[in-house]
């Protein structure tokens, strides 16, 4: 018969992982959609020459691995700025910058989607640049860029299990915590593989719901 | 009354307004023929202040379009435009097509909006449509759908660039009929057409442009019964 030394506390402490794991990820997304989401209107609006500076930047960050970012970050604030502030609040800004970097370019695709005749109808009948933007552009961008986002936000899920670099338990962490205590690793892992598909499960389905929903029209 | 005065244009090197002087009175129907390449689509992307001029000025009942210190987007409020591609917005049901520019640009109230989105695309014929998504019209009923929305402005204008271009041959006809139904209520229009036999009955005056040129402006009886510019005599020879 099946045994392990997994018991119910062990449980709840993995719980609290994935807690953490669900807390970065929403924070960062969050905050990277918003960003993404002006960097990718700037770019768009500004053409290329005046945005390579910008698209300098996010080149970068999607171009050097997280793990990367996540100790220089962590090394550059609190130990050449001197601020002291915690490792959760490093994951979060570098996970909201590097999910900004993604997110820039799923905005300006889900724009440049959105035919210029459109725009121009919509500006002849004497709407201004915001309205156009926001009555035309945005519901239709969004529809083109809701995959690729939902593709990001699950990546950057999973890619959030590297902040246990800058001492943030998150799901992954604690998994390992319990491993190296029970030795029990296949088991620990497939609990941990379960939890993170409880948490992406929702997700998926949303997009492919609003998907669904939006294609009647 | 749309004063154009010897109004330039160039894309790139290729100058494709040269020196244009046109005046339409209220009321009146002008329609534009030519080539393609002669300018005429052009213009009318001006009047509404789309597109920038180089030199020379454009004015709409006294406002200059293209100065620096006019308000386009409430300009382009008495100025309805309809283009080739018909542009529906295809998120918004046809009401809310009709409605949306009204609600957002002129602030009405939802309810009115409403009433006037519902008059208007009763007039073009919609009126049996107007819950349903735009890809589940023709290309004619789309087209009808737009010109409705420019209606629903209650614009002074109204410009049609090629309206029947895009459309499929047996969808033309309930296009140029609800042109030819705003035309009889008395709405002033510069209708950019390849539809001679249209041009021919609806319009007060026809202008022929040909290379950025008006080469010919007439009454239509004068214009294809007795064209004087030798351009014009080929062209209409081509067309007919």
């Amino acid at each position: 018969m099946f045994d392990t030394a997994l018991t119910t506390n062990d449980l709840i402490f993995l719980a609290q992982g994935a807690g953490m794991t669900l807390v970065v990820t929403a924070i960062s997304v969050f905050f990277g959609t918003i960003l993404g989401i002006i960097f990718g209107v700037i770019r768009y609006q500004v053409g290329p020459w005046w945005a390579a500076p910008l698209t300098f930047v996010l080149d970068v960050f999607r171009s050097i691995p997280l793990l990367i970012q996540l100790v220089l970050a962590n090394a550059f604030v609190t130990t050449v700025l001197g601020w002291r502030i915690s490792g959760f609040t490093v994951a979060c800004g570098v996970l909201s910058l590097y999910t900004a970097a993604y997110c820039a370019e799923i905005v300006r695709g889900g724009i440049e989607a959105v035919p210029a005749t459109l725009r121009r109808a919509a500006r002849s009948l004497g709407m201004t640049w915001g309205q156009d933007m926001t009555y035309v552009v945005l519901p239709l961008a969004t529809r083109v860029a809701l995959p690729s986002w939902i593709g990001l936000a699950l990546g950057v899920m999973k890619d959030s299990a590297l902040v246990y670099i800058v001492q943030v338990v998150e799901l992954l962490k604690s998994t390992q915590i319990l491993i190296t205590r029970l030795q029990e690793p296949l088991f620990l892992l497939m609990i941990c593989g379960l939890f993170y598909f409880l948490i992406s499960f929702p997700i998926a389905r949303l997009g492919g719901y609003l998907e669904k929903r939006w294609s009647n029209d | 009354m749309i004063e154009i005065e010897n109004v330039r244009k160039s894309f790139g090197a290729l100058e494709v307004l040269k020196g244009i002087n046109l005046t339409v009175a209220k009321g009146e129907v002008l329609t534009v023929i030519g080539g393609s390449g002669s300018g005429k689509s052009t213009l009318l992307t001006c009047i509404n202040g789309l597109e920038p001029i180089d030199s020379g000025r454009i004015l709409v009942d006294g406002v200059e379009v293209h100065a620096k210190s006019t308000d386009l987007n409430k300009l382009r409020q008495k100025i309805g435009i309809v283009f080739q591609q018909w542009n529906a917005f295809p998120h918004l049901t046809v009401l809310e097509n009709v409605m949306l520019a009204q609600v957002k640009v002129l602030k009405r109230s939802k309810a009115e909006a409403e009433a006037e989105a519902a008059k208007q695309l009763n007039h073009v014929g919609l009126g049996e449509k107007m819950s349903v998504y735009p890809s589940r019209l023709s290309g004619g009923q789309q087209q009808r759908m737009a010109i409705a929305r420019a209606l629903a402005m209650s614009p002074d204008y109204m410009l049609f660039d090629e309206v029947t271009s895009a459309l499929d041959p047996q969808l033309v006809g309930e296009v140029l009929d609800t042109l030819r139904m705003l035309a009889s209520e008395g709405m002033t229009m510069i209708c950019v057409t390849h539809e001679m036999k249209f041009a021919r009955e609806v319009s007060d005056r026809v202008a022929f442009f040909h290379k950025g040129v008006m080469a010919e402006i007439a009454p239509p009886e004068q214009l294809f019964g007795a064209p004087k510019d030798p351009e014009l005599q080929k062209f209409l020879a081509a067309t007919h």
